[in-house]
């Protein structure tokens, strides 16, 4: 294999910058690459129609593949202008002091969705509020056609009033707007508070009204969709993962393969069967299995011998699918890390530089390992409860996905031999239970290197992983490169916390905007 | 240790042993191999089609029979309009499909019961997993029958329905598909447009489509204007999802496909399988005879679409046009035997050789991949082809002959076998039901790297007999 080129350092100015926008177009994942303009992903519907569950797990989805997506919700902005709720009267289609203070706050997202979305690299910006009338869907269509984003609405429309109530009860009971508690009491304010939306609802209308507009209609929680006009591949993507996802209560069951032979020597990668300690943990799996008493528990391994023996252990029916085999090392392939160090020093280091970029020679990057990951995502949301058998970075990967971790920590999550992850999606995240199975198992965790890495070292040109810019994207806007949401970014909530807020300051926020000038709200349009 | 011990220690893990030819580790016991078939539904799938004559029925069996049968799982359609015409044999009038004309409907529902029977054979005895039902069924009782069918044999239904009233688009459907068509070879242009929309106006009266409320227990989508609008109900599995997903994707815009390889690489000038070479002189030249031939077709909006191979790309910059990297498109992974040429194939690894050559589709290179699994692997960039319009991909021999399985509906036994010469372009272009192919060679020479399979495949064989169809390298 011939050896990689050094580039000392360009000539001059215009030479550096075309490099810089190389190195960094490279980092792009393939998703992302593909969308071109950015699109406002517009939520409508009344309250407790799982908007905000939606936006959530679809912001989630968008920047594991690499597509950098931020939430925008409407709540949020409202609770911090006005500090304290008192009741559903707030939310009074005749309230005209309260409707002022709703458009302001959505002006204001908007212009926040704005800088995302030509500032600060983001693609897709999720406005997450009701959106229910249609003078409001058309202020955020001429908002998007003033500067050139698409848009896609996705509206859930739900008629069971079971379905309404078990949402009110897990989500919004915990709302700050209700810190009180009072399950009967905060049932009874948000059904008027929905009663008040009720009045002033216009749900798109596909035949007339909204015909020409792209989006999709969720109804029931999945039992009937709608699509209309999908523009694009992000939007087709879009439809097919909101048409996989549903609200059924189940577990997934992560967990890598029992302790291998070349675990213990300390080797990568390979082919090598479970140590008598693996062989070990496997049974103890299977006492897991049977303690939990699973239903229909579907067991999934790669084709890796370590992980199928593993799963033979459990003595039920498993499936193998090659997409969950391990990174491909390359080169690298079973070598311990010092042989790897002595034999490739400069990957090596580059590894530590990046490591969710950084693509063994005649490997993989864990970046393609998302990407190889996809189907198997897509397929875990379809399903009910599933154990995972699988390997150390691919565990990472479909971790990073459940946990809304970025690029920056999904190479470095800990994913320790014998233990088994149980997640269990609850309210707008996952809770996560660690299982240590008690059998003993070698470490194979390497940590974050100590100490700056000296990134502005000499670039080593990969040339089989340069990527050329696009036509499309002749004016370059500066790109996010790690995925995932930064949790600085005002009022994006933190993806570990059940309590959605931060408390974060929002003076920034509302700086310069005056609510009681004429000017701002001259022209407002009743809500 | 004994037989009857061996089935009391039951939690004893059963050894592994790894199928030489696909290199899957499956569980044995006394040397029996345990058969996983993986698959993607519990139960067969029973595909029906709703409509109005020329809304596209056929065109979307056909395409996802294709589709479905290139992923891997056994499908076929079963056309009643083929039925009718075998029990009819000679086709008179649009006054067969008069809803009033009772010998008619005899026949009509006869071929309807014939073709569930050869459904039922081919689900439940002869191993298929899909069958596509191509018929108008467009009354409620039509559907009520099928629906019952599957219920007692086991089967699941899933509804296409495809709605449409774009005059325009109607009539484009007539002239490429309906004049062509067995029932009117005896009749002029006019006259069989003029006896079709008869033949349409037949069905409208008593036209039942799907509705939101009397049908919403059923699994179905509905596609409206031809793409433009979809309604999707209750989706139960994962083979349905997969189908609403690829029927959102496709679309009737007439464009062309252009398929080529890279140029030729210094490894094929040797023989070599794989790596990661440039290009060679010729390959070059190849480069720059390619970029005049885009210039010259003059295509609309092309798009270019190359791996993350050095070959490919540096073939893509010749053009001088923008180009779009993908993984998925890197050639296959030869594993052990990368960078090899035959002759060492043979020489290191005869038993391997061999075994590929037995069965050339399932087979994977130790630590590498089959065509099976670069199968797997491309299924993402057709699902992208299939949403593009003009389109240019430059690949590889393998990929190229993955893609073309895909347009020109080869089988897995074809498929490794195509002739994918260097330095030659493909125009596939969508026509009817099919796809019109044009080979363009571009007139620079290369090395041919086409291997035939050889008359000996037993790993028994001789070198000679080993390294008979091996092509001619330097």
């Amino acid at each position: 294999m011939s050896g990689t080129q050094r580039d000392n350092g360009p000539a001059n100015s215009t030479e550096a910058k075309k490099t810089d926008l190389r190195m960094h177009e490279r980092k792009c994942s393939w998703a992302s690459y593909m969308t071109n303009s950015p699109t406002v992903i517009v939520m409508i519907g009344l309250p407790a129609r799982g908007k905000t569950y939606m936006s959530k797990k679809l912001t989630r989805y968008l920047n594991w593949i690499g597509v950098p997506t931020k939430v925008f919700n409407l709540g949020v902005y409202r609770r911090e202008a006005v500090r304290a709720y008192k009741s559903y009267d707030f939310f009074r289609h005749d309230n005209e002091e309260a409707m002022k203070i709703r458009k302001q706050c959505a002006l204001v997202a908007l212009q926040d969705v704005k800088a995302y979305l030509t500032e600060e690299g983001g693609q897709i910006a999720v406005f997450d509020a009701t959106n229910t009338t249609r003078e409001r869907r058309d202020l955020i269509q001429a908002f998007v056609k003033e500067n050139a984003f698409k848009v896609f609405f996705v509206e859930s429309v739900c008629d069971d009033p079971e379905v309404i109530a078990a949402n009110i009860l897990e989500v919004k009971v915990s709302s700050p707007d209700y810190p009180e508690r009072h399950r009967e009491r905060v049932m009874d304010d948000f059904l008027k508070r929905i009663e008040c939306y009720k009045v002033t609802y216009q749900p798109l209308n596909p035949d007339d009204y909204d015909k020409d507009l792209s989006f999709i209609k969720v109804i029931n929680v999945g039992r009937r969709f709608l699509v209309n006009r999908v523009q694009d591949y992000i939007q087709s993507k879009i439809v097919y993962y909101l048409m996989n996802i549903h609200v059924h209560s189940h577990s997934i069951y992560l967990c890598r393969h029992g302790e291998s032979n070349h675990n213990v020597e300390g080797r990568i990668g390979g082919d090598s069967e479970l140590s008598p300690r693996g062989r070990q943990f496997a049974h103890t799996l299977r006492e897991f299995v049977d303690e939990h008493k699973l239903s229909d528990l579907k067991v999934w391994t790669s084709q890796l011998r370590r992980t199928i023996q593993t799963a033979e252990e459990l003595g039920v029916p498993y499936e193998q699918w090659k997409i969950l085999n391990e990174i491909d090392a390359g080169v690298c392939e079973e070598m311990t890390y010092e042989m790897i160090q002595e034999t490739f020093p400069e990957e090596f280091a580059l590894r530590d530089q990046d490591k969710y970029h950084y693509r063994y020679p005649g490997g993989e990057s864990y970046q393609d390992l998302v990407q190889r990951l996809e189907p198997v995502i897509m397929e875990l949301e379809r399903q009910g409860n599933v154990l995972v058998v699988c390997h150390q970075a691919v565990m990472r990967c479909l971790l990073a996905y459940f946990l809304d971790k970025g690029a920056d920590d999904l190479p470095y999550m800990k994913c320790p031999l014998h233990t088994v992850l149980k997640l269990t999606p609850v309210a707008y995240g996952c809770k996560v239970e660690m299982f240590y199975l008690n059998v003993e198992a070698v470490n194979t965790h390497r940590d974050r290197p100590l100490g700056k890495i000296p990134k502005d070292s000499a670039i080593i040109h990969r040339r089989n992983s340069y990527t050329p810019l696009s036509s499309h994207d002749q004016v370059k806007r500066p790109r996010l490169y790690s995925a995932g949401n930064q949790p600085w970014l005002p009022l994006a909530p933190t993806p570990s916390a059940l309590m959605p807020e931060g408390r974060q300051s929002q003076e920034s926020l509302c700086e310069g905007i005056d609510f009681d000038s004429p000017d701002e709200t001259s022209g407002c349009v009743r809500f | 240790m004994l037989d009857n011990e061996e089935f009391m220690l039951d939690s004893y893990p059963r050894e592994l042993t790894q199928n030489p030819l696909k290199k899957i580790w499956m569980p044995c016991r006394n040397g029996h191999i345990a058969q996983r078939r993986v698959c993607m539904t519990n139960c067969p799938t029973l595909i029906v089609t709703v409509g109005l004559p020329a809304r596209g029925k056929t065109y979307i069996s056909k395409k996802l029979t294709r589709y479905l049968n290139w992923i891997g799982v056994p499908t076929k359609e079963f056309n009643v309009g083929q039925y009718r015409r075998e029990c009819l044999k000679i086709y008179k009038s649009f006054e067969f499909f008069r809803p009033d004309n009772e010998e008619g409907l005899k026949i009509r529902r006869q071929c309807a019961t014939s073709a569930l029977n050869d459904v039922r054979q081919y689900l439940s005895v002869e191993g298929g997993q899909v069958a596509v039902f191509d018929a108008t069924n467009t009354t409620r009782e039509r559907r009520g029958t099928i629906v019952k069918f599957a219920e007692q044999n086991g089967f699941k239904v899933f509804f296409v329905e495809s709605v449409c009233e774009d005059p325009d688009v109607i009539a484009q459907n007539i002239v490429q598909v309906k004049l062509g068509s067995p029932d009117y070879l005896h009749c002029n242009s006019e006259e069989a447009i003029e006896d079709f929309m008869k033949r349409i106006k037949c069905y409208e009266s008593s036209y039942q489509p799907l509705d939101e409320v009397l049908d919403r227990d059923l699994s179905y989508i509905k596609i409206m204007d031809v793409g433009r609008r979809y309604l999707v109900n209750r989706v139960v599995d994962h083979i349905q999802s997969r189908i609403v997903y690829y029927l959102m994707n496709i679309h009737i815009t007439p464009r062309s496909i252009y398929l080529c390889r890279h140029g030729e690489s210094d490894l094929n000038i040797k023989g070599r399988i794989g790596g990661d070479s440039g290009l060679s002189a010729r390959g070059k030249e190849f480069a720059k005879h390619l970029r005049k031939f885009i210039q010259e077709q003059n295509i609309k909006d092309l798009k270019v679409w190359t791996s993350q191979m050095k070959r490919t790309i540096q073939t893509a910059e010749c053009l001088g046009v923008p180009y779009e990297q993908w993984k998925s498109l890197n050639e296959i992974d030869a594993g052990v035997c990368e960078e090899m040429m035959y002759e060492e194939i043979q020489e290191h690894y005869p038993l391997e050789f061999a075994l590929r050559d037995q069965d050339k589709y399932r087979y994977r290179y130790p630590k590498g991949e089959s065509y099976e699994d670069l199968v797997q692997r491309l299924e993402p960039v057709i699902m992208e082809l299939e949403r593009q319009e003009n389109i240019l991909v430059i690949c590889h021999q393998a990929v190229m002959r993955c893609l073309l399985a895909y347009f020109l509906d080869k089988t897995a036994d074809e498929l490794p076998y195509l002739n994918c010469p260097l330095h030659t372009v493909l125009k596939l272009t969508p026509v009817a039901y099919g796809c019109k192919v044009e080979s363009v060679y571009l007139g620079v020479d290369s090395v041919n790297t086409h291997r035939d399979r050889p008359e000996n495949v037993n790993v028994q064989r001789s070198t000679e007999d080993a390294l008979q169809t091996v092509p001619a390298h330097f």
